[in-house]
């Protein structure tokens, strides 16, 4: 089977994020980047199910000459082939489903496996535009089956299983409270939560092979989508700075302030 | 991206990235609980096995990948900043000094034998050659390996070996002709078990407090005379070859450790408070930074010169042995700089700085001291 994954660039979780005075975006100087996440989680079960099921993998990664990091890091996990949209500039969800459903049309692939949120402005949108704009059926959140408490446990029940006739998949979702089984029909759209899996770390062959694996570009213009956002940012600002501490003198005085200041019994 | 400063290519950055990971999940957690036990844990051996660290630079018929030296210098730096620098002594033993003389003079057998279970991390190695009585003065050793049949008969001590309480073999410096002088000088591989063979103690030390380093003995020790490497006479030649991968790996896990002290001290000032602003508006704290940025990239230029020299075939032994003294001490400037600008935290074992300091100041001196390399860039100059 053919699975499609993507590969977004974020700025490293490690780096210090600081918003510019004017609140027009963060400042980028001295920023880390990796892949998002959850995009990485995807790459792990494309890898495992390709591995299961035999057929490729395809990454996809949207931005300037700089993607090319995430993508040969995804290669270098074991991804087969990478699909460049070369795009700088602002660009919304919306946007990014648009080009993603083209590259879908293009790719044609059997399943795509999409973090269920990128890291840097959390939306939690894309893998939806791009299932209701294919017509698709849709997973998202898929998480773990079973208890995570021991490495055999982790193992047993796959959360993302394809049926015998590479025809329906079957996903478990982490939903408030609990866990939610559902199956689709292939193509489908499935998107990532945090405990899916643990991602390998790219191998040494595997970086000295991603060098020669190919990187195809493509450009919004020519896939015929128009990328002008709809949706724009008006202001950033940073989290207001926590304010520091108070010592208590005693457990009386503990009890009487988180009564009467914080309210909180 | 990852500057490559005209050395490293995209995948050696991507290996880099991967290094990161690996030590960020696998070392740097447990760093302060293996300094302060003063050891790490063996298993880390074949976990850098299994990742194919060993054999990043050796043949893919003893289980390296022939990646090439490259991505193992890249992988020294970072080792340089995994939290312990006895960690990154005691496996950069391993794939910098102990098996480079076994893949470079070795016999395909020894290299089965000794090279193969390395690359895996089955086996630890040591390399032997600081004795009691001499260091620096290298052909003034005084262990001896007597022929005797089909075995060379050992006698001697070496002492501050790396790696040599745990070692499953040592390649051992011995005089075979102890009239020869140099020429008398050979490697023997000599391993764990062997009767006559025995660890006399573990030493304790002012840094790199990780690493086993040990004092070792050697009382008619039989060694089967295949371990030779070479023919007997050839070690002194065989010592100094492998040392210029040891002296650039020194300079790179210096530039490695300076760069994450620099790191953590810019942010460290900006976040401190005296007089009512941060420590970094002082202009001579920004200044003292600008110098040690500036003191840290000299020496990356330099030690980069070498490596360069190095693989492509050079045998750049001024250059190396500048890089060596320039880098390792430009360590210990930056990383006592960094106490400074610490104040009292500097010296406190909460923060990573105190332990780098003390780490650092084994750079001057392993592998040759700064002294000893300043008389072979001498020599270099026809003096
Ligand atoms: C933590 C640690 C790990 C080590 N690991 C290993 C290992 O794995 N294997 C191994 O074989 N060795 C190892 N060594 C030993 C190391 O290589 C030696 O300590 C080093 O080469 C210096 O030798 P020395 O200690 O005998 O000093 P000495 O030779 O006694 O030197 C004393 C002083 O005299 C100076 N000096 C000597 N000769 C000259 C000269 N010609 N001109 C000017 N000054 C001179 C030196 O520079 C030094 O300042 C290790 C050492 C340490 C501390």
């Amino acid at each position: 089977m053919k699975i499609l994954v993507t590969a977004k660039r974020v700025e490293d979780p490690e780096s210090k994020i600081k918003v510019k005075p004017d609140g027009t975006g963060i400042v980028q100087e001295g920023l880390k980047y990796k892949i998002n996440p959850f995009d990485e989680i995807a790459v792990e079960e494309g890898l495992r199910l390709v591995a299961k099921h035999g057929g490729e993998v395809v990454v996809v990664s949207i931005g300037g000459k700089e993607v090319h990091e995430q993508l040969r890091h995804a290669l270098a996990m074991g991804a087969h082939k990478a699909v460049w949209v070369n795009h700088t500039g602002p660009l919304d969800q919306m946007g990014v489903a648009g080009l993603l459903q083209k590259v879908v049309e293009k790719e044609k692939p059997d399943l795509v496996i999409l973090g269920k949120q990128s890291i840097d402005d959390d939306q939690n949108q894309v893998g939806q535009y791009l299932a209701e704009w294919l017509g698709w059926g849709q997973a998202t959140f898929a998480s773990k089956a079973e208890s995570f408490d021991s490495e055999n446990e982790k193992n047993k029940v796959p959360a993302l299983v394809v049926g015998a006739d590479n025809k329906t998949v079957r996903v478990v979702r982490e939903v408030d409270g609990g866990l939610a089984t559902v199956e689709c029909q292939l193509p489908a759209v499935v998107t990532t939560d945090l405990r899916l899996n643990q991602p390998r770390y790219a191998s040494l062959p595997g970086i000295m092979k991603a060098k020669s694996k190919p990187i195809e570009e493509l450009i919004p213009a020519g896939l015929g989508v128009d990328v002008t956002p709809k949706l724009t940012v008006t202001k950033m600002s940073a989290p207001p700075a926590r304010k520091a501490g108070i010592k208590v003198p005693d457990v009386a005085t503990l009890v009487e302030k988180l009564k009467t200041e914080a309210k909180v019994i | 991206m990852l500057s490559g400063y005209g050395v490293y290519q995209e995948e050696h950055q991507a290996f880099r990235r991967m290094v990161r990971e690996v030590i960020a999940k696998e070392l740097r957690p447990f760093a302060r609980e293996w300094e302060a036990a003063g050891e790490f844990p063996r298993s880390l051996f074949t976990r850098f096995g299994e990742l194919g660290f060993f054999g990043l630079k050796y043949p893919e018929a003893y289980g390296g990948t022939n990646a090439g030296e490259l991505y193992e210098a890249v992988l020294l730096e970072e080792l340089g900043r995994c939290g312990s620098g006895g960690v990154a002594a005691g496996l950069g033993a391993q794939f910098t000094i102990a098996t480079g003389p076994i893949h470079l003079y070795g016999t395909d057998e020894q290299k089965r034998r000794f090279l193969a279970p390395a690359i895996r991390g089955q086996k630890i190695g040591a390399l032997g050659i600081t004795e009691p009585d001499a260091g620096s003065d290298v052909a003034g050793i005084q262990t001896t390996a007597r022929r005797d049949g089909t075995h060379y008969v050992v006698n001697g001590a070496k002492t501050y070996i790396t790696n040599g309480v745990r070692a499953d073999f040592v390649v051992l410096a011995v005089k075979t002709d102890p009239s020869a002088g140099q020429r008398g000088l050979s490697l023997l591989i000599v391993e764990k078990g062997t009767p006559g063979f025995t660890v006399a103690k573990k030493l304790d030390k002012l840094g790199w407090r990780a690493s086993d380093t040990a004092e070792l003995l050697f009382e008619d020790c039989r060694v089967p005379a295949e371990n030779l490497l070479g023919e007997p006479g050839q070690g002194f030649a065989q010592i100094l070859g492998n040392f210029q991968w040891e002296r650039l790996s020194l300079a790179l896990g210096a530039l490695g450790a300076a760069e994450e002290v620099l790191e953590t001290t810019i942010e460290y000032v900006k976040q401190r408070r005296a007089f009512g602003q941060t420590v970094s508006a002082f202009q001579v704290v920004r200044h003292r930074l600008a110098e040690m940025a500036t003191d840290l990239e000299a020496a990356r230029q330099l030690t980069y010169h070498a490596l360069r020299l190095h693989v492509g075939g050079q045998y750049a032994i001024a250059q190396t042995s500048m890089a060596k003294k320039v880098a390792t001490e430009m360590c210990c400037r930056i990383t006592d700089q960094a106490l400074q600008l610490h104040g009292g935290a500097g010296y406190m074992k909460e923060f990573d700085i105190e332990r780098h300091w003390r780490d650092a100041r084994l750079g001057p001196i392993g592998g040759g001291t700064s002294e000893i390399m300043n008389e072979i860039i001498a020599k270099q100059l026809g003096l």
